[in-house]
């Protein structure tokens, strides 16, 4: 059979175009919002089939290259499709194709923003991040991000008629833009005086060892700040719980990686060498993060918060496992780097199925409470019994246990960590495997974070009488969430594919494939490095778990009975046994708070003797915030204050300014 | 025989080995503690005769119980199977051993731990709750402490495999490492405290603000019950055989060695016995601590097992 000759770099270009035409067509009937959800939105999905299809398949393929008669006249649109944004496309396709399901059933009236602007916002700011991935020269990868960071604003203040929101994404633009100006000095640096800003210029530039670690550690500064890499976090834990929860969805689960594959690309790719000092600094930041998102999460109070700082620590974890790959590359050990970069890779995709169904179950959570906090809710797997098993899926993925997803790739970078002395640097021998400890820290509380957000949000009784009426999810809103805990089973139990693919990753970037070892014994085990040092099989692993339950439940009623009786719980000899009595979210997260009550900036008010109206409370804050923003506010507002002595909004003042001015510049020139 | 068959019958005689004698092993200890009490004791039969027990009453289960809740115990008692069978007690040839590594026991471990602390919570009851809390307190801490453990010997064996792990501590020529002497110490202290032994949790204790473990299956009965106290046996069978495997190893058998067999279950008997004498031991001499003293007991371990390695890293044993 032959086909015509279409490029996966078409259908992906095509994919962009069809977004925004459908974005265009939701202003056709703006508050129309059977046509928004029920037409436009599925219509959204089939574009992201296609593109992860595309992708997908172009990830084996070489790189393909394309420049659009559009932009600047001497610097048109450079695009390429290589392994490494086809990767992140597919991605990115894989999780949207969830999320835009979930979006047909999602949006409701009286939001503020109407439907069908929403509509256009939503596609605009799916393209943007096609066109980070796609962007092949500096001017288009900027003009690419900011679109997504402006599109995505819109989105976060979506119900703009709250202040909080609007401050919410207001801080969110600003951290955006600081973080661009990093991204365009380090493109700055990177492409050194040739004048070239094509990235296959940057590709050719000498650079010096300074100019080389500037421009990667203004990378890591702007990127990390889309990132969400310590201290440029603030944004996260106020702008995913203002945004709709597909849009904290899409933000946290897609939007995150592309700063991701923006820091793979500088520093692999474009600059011409790594040093492994760079890896170093990743390698602290990401663990610290790691840790630090994970104990603000502990504390949380509000879900959607909850799982910002959540997000705050796989990215850390993220970066940890590209720190890792750094130092491994300088230390020519391309099997670990390549092992390293595979794990990552595949946290990335990972964090972008199960941190994206996690959210969308908070937004059907919210649609049916109305409740965000998590002290409110509980119970809700009686009433909302679909909800409430796929989030548990996502629950268990995402707390890194075996045989899912979460666990795979934490698995493989451990694999990293563990076999990392041996690097010609006695220091870093010793270093890398107490990151290692800091890595199982984290993921060690993020299972006890995950039983808080499950166990308070889904199980016990429900703290308000109400919510034994919740409904539960629509059919689109249960689709969308199948869909990403499918793949959250899926990539735990057959991680084979995905790693021989991102074979064709790090074949370019690191010089090394695991997979060709990972494959070596069949589909069954995964040996990433060899099977007599490590191995693992997470098919006979699940065999392993559902046949004994199996086993063991009918021999349990074939040698004695399956009576079951159902009585009131115990209730200590009390008589009332309320719904208050359980733990609350912030009793859940006392233990964390005072074992590491160091990190945190804690309020409280504690309740004396003569009070006529006694309360307690106790406010958690963060450190980062009193020590770094607040100063900068303070001092931006100072400086406001000397610029505003010289505005008394007095027209001859004015014209008084710019005559000295022109005099001025005059003298200078002449 | 072909060396597969071999190996599918030597893992599906040692797993059911451990688990059918887990609950006498639990049964030894308490007679050992007992002993050391004074008491007479009930007997190393016991467990099985309160398994018998619990498996013939009628399970109660709270009106407002979710699949969860009834899940639970079967996920908890196959988990445990499936650790137990990836620990080599009698021989390093299994056929499971290379689907799990000492990473993904780590991981069954958790993923047990987690189906419990969520079940505890399904009953929305103040019990359930704190000992969901406190039990992913511990876990949290214990499991960088049991990582750090296994590093050491893993960096002795070039292999996470726990096969691969105990054939070259067993088989290698006889060395000392002062490495493992830190490591195996840090392994007592994260197994007391996995375990919900003394001095983290007291197993025989009912009292509302010392409990742990027994709050997070109060409100569970009769077959349920059963199921979640024999895990728990296995668990603890599991761990010990762990640290047998990976600090006193010798006697182990090796592959294809059947003439071996005997002595390597009478030497595991043997090993386990003591293990058990020694923690009756442990247990009757330490007092139970505050539950936020138990941060800094599983710091001290986390700092022995780091120790260890480095003492490994610096001085090569």
């Amino acid at each position: 059979m032959t086909l015509p000759a279409v490029l996966p770099l078409d259908i992906v270009v095509g994919v962009v175009l069809y977004w925004l035409v459908l974005g265009v067509a939701g202003l056709v009937r703006p508050q129309h919002l059977v046509f928004v959800s029920r037409v436009l939105f599925p219509l959204s999905v089939a574009g992201a089939l296609a593109l992860t299809v595309a992708a997908a398949v172009s990830v084996t393929q070489p790189p393909a290259a394309a420049v659009l008669p559009l932009g600047l006249p001497d610097l048109p649109f450079h695009l390429r499709l290589d392994a490494l944004s086809a990767f992140f496309i597919a991605l990115l396709g894989f999780a949207v194709t969830g999320i835009s399901l979930f979006s047909s059933g999602y949006f409701r009236h009286g939001q503020g923003t109407a439907p069908g602007l929403l509509c256009l916002q939503y596609h605009v700011f799916l393209s943007a991040m096609v066109l980070v991935l796609l962007a092949d020269d500096a001017y288009l990868f900027m003009v690419a991000w900011e679109t997504m960071a402006v599109s995505s604003y819109f989105l976060v203040i979506a119900s703009h008629r709250i202040p909080e929101i609007r401050s919410a994404g207001f801080l969110y633009l600003l951290l955006a833009h600081l973080g661009a100006i990093g991204i365009l000095l380090a493109f700055g640096v990177t492409h050194g005086a040739g004048g070239d800003y094509t990235f296959d210029g940057m590709r050719q530039s000498q650079l010096s060892n300074f100019w080389a670690s500037t421009a990667f550690l203004l990378a890591l500064f702007g990127f990390g700040a889309k990132a969400g890499l310590l201290p440029l976090h603030a944004w996260l834990p106020e702008a995913h719980p203002a945004a709709p929860s597909p849009v904290s969805a899409l933000m946290s689960g897609v939007m995150l990686k592309t700063a991701i594959y923006g820091m793979l690309r500088v520093t692999f790719d474009l600059l011409p060498f790594q040093l492994w000092w760079w890896g170093v600094v990743a390698l602290v930041l990401g663990l610290l993060t790691a840790l630090f998102g994970v104990m603000f999460a502990a504390v949380q109070t509000e879900m959607k918060r909850l799982l910002a700082y959540s997000s705050i620590e796989h990215i850390g974890i993220v970066v940890a496992g590209f720190g890792l790959t750094i130092i491994f590359h300088a230390y020519d050990n391309p099997q670990l780097a390549a092992l390293a970069l595979v794990a990552t890779l595949y946290h990335c995709l990972n964090h972008a199925c199960f941190k994206s169904l996690l959210f969308l179950a908070t937004g059907s959570v919210l649609h049916a409470t109305r409740e965000r906090r998590l002290g409110k809710l509980g119970g809700l797997i009686q009433s909302m019994p679909w909800v409430g098993a796929l989030a548990l899926v996502g629950t268990l993925a995402i707390a890194g246990l075996p045989p899912l997803n979460g666990f795979v790739s934490e698995w493989l970078l451990l694999q990293a960590f563990l076999f990392s002395p041996g690097l010609p640097n006695p220091y870093l021998n010793m270093l890398v495997p107490l990151g290692s400890a800091a890595l199982v820290l984290a993921s060690a509380l993020a299972a006890y974070v995950m039983v808080k957000f499950y166990g308070v949000i889904f199980l016990g009784q429900p703290r308000d009488p109400g919510l034994a009426k919740a409904h539960d999810a629509g059919g689109w809103e249960r689709a969308g969430l199948a869909w990403l805990a499918a793949a959250c089973v899926l990539l735990g139990v057959f991680p084979f594919g995905v790693i021989a693919l991102l074979d064709h990753v790090t074949l370019p970037l690191v010089r090394y494939a695991v997979g060709a070892n990972a494959g070596e014994h069949g589909w069954l085990l995964l040996a990433p490095v060899s099977a007599a040092r490590a191995s693992y099989a997470p098919l006979l692993f699940l065999l392993g778990i559902a046949g004994g339950v199996g086993v063991t439940f009918l021999a349990v009623r074939k040698f004695y009975h399956g009576r079951v009786r159902r009585d009131l719980p115990w209730d200590c000899g009390y008589l009332a046994l309320t719904p208050r009595m359980q733990d609350t979210a912030e009793g859940f997260g006392q233990p964390i708070k005072q074992i590491f009550e160091p990190f945190f900036r804690i309020k409280r008010h504690m309740p004396g003797p003569f009070d006529a109206q006694p309360y307690y409370s106790a406010t958690t804050e963060d450190r980062f915030w009193h020590w770094l923003y607040v100063p900068v506010v303070k001092f931006n507002h100072r400086v406001s204050e000397w610029v505003s002595v010289l505005q008394h909004g007095r027209i001859y003042l004015y014209l008084l300014y710019s005559f000295v001015t022109l005099i001025a510049l005059l003298l200078l020139a002449r | 025989m072909s060396p597969f068959f071999e190996s599918i019958l030597s893992q599906l005689t040692q797993t059911l080995l451990v688990v059918v004698l887990a609950p006498a092993f639990l049964g030894w200890l308490n007679q050992c503690r007992a002993w050391l009490q004074n008491r007479s004791g009930a007997g190393v039969l016991q467990p099985y005769r309160v398994m018998r027990k619990l498996f013939h009453k009628d399970a109660v289960l709270a009106k407002n119980a979710s699949p969860v809740f009834r899940a639970a115990p079967y996920v908890q008692f196959s988990c445990m199977v499936l650790a137990a069978s990836i620990v080599p007690v009698i021989e390093t040839d299994l056929a499971f051993s290379p689907a799990a590594d000492v990473i993904a026991l780590v991981g069954i471990f958790a993923l047990a731990r987690v189906f419990a602390a969520l079940a505890a919570m399904d009953i929305g009851t103040a019990f359930g709750t704190m000992g969901a809390r406190r039990e992913m307190l511990v876990a949290s801490l214990s499991e960088p402490a049991l990582l750090m453990v296994f590093f050491t010997p893993l960096l002795i064996a070039q292999s996470t495999s726990l096969n691969a792990i105990a054939d070259a501590l067993a088989h290698r020529q006889f060395a000392i490492y002062p490495s493992l002497a830190f490591a195996a110490v840090a392994f007592v202290m994260v197994l007391l405290a996995e375990n919900a032994r003394i001095p983290i949790d007291n197993p025989s204790t009912h009292l509302e603000l010392t409990m742990i473990h027994e709050a997070l299956i109060l409100e569970y009965s009769a077959r349920h019950l059963a199921l979640i106290e024999w895990a728990t046996a296995i668990k603890l069978t599991t761990y010990c055989a762990l640290g047998i495997a990976l600090f006193v190893p010798w006697g182990l058998a090796q592959t294809g060695e059947w003439q071996m067999l005997p002595v390597s279950v009478l030497a595991f008997a043997g090993k386990l016995a003591l293990a058990g004498a020694a923690l009756a031991v442990l247990e009757t001499v330490s007092a139970k601590m505050r539950i936020f003293r138990a941060p800094e007991f599983l710091g001290m371990a986390f700092l022995l097992a780091v120790l260890g390695m480095l003492t490994f890293l610096l001085l090569g044993a």
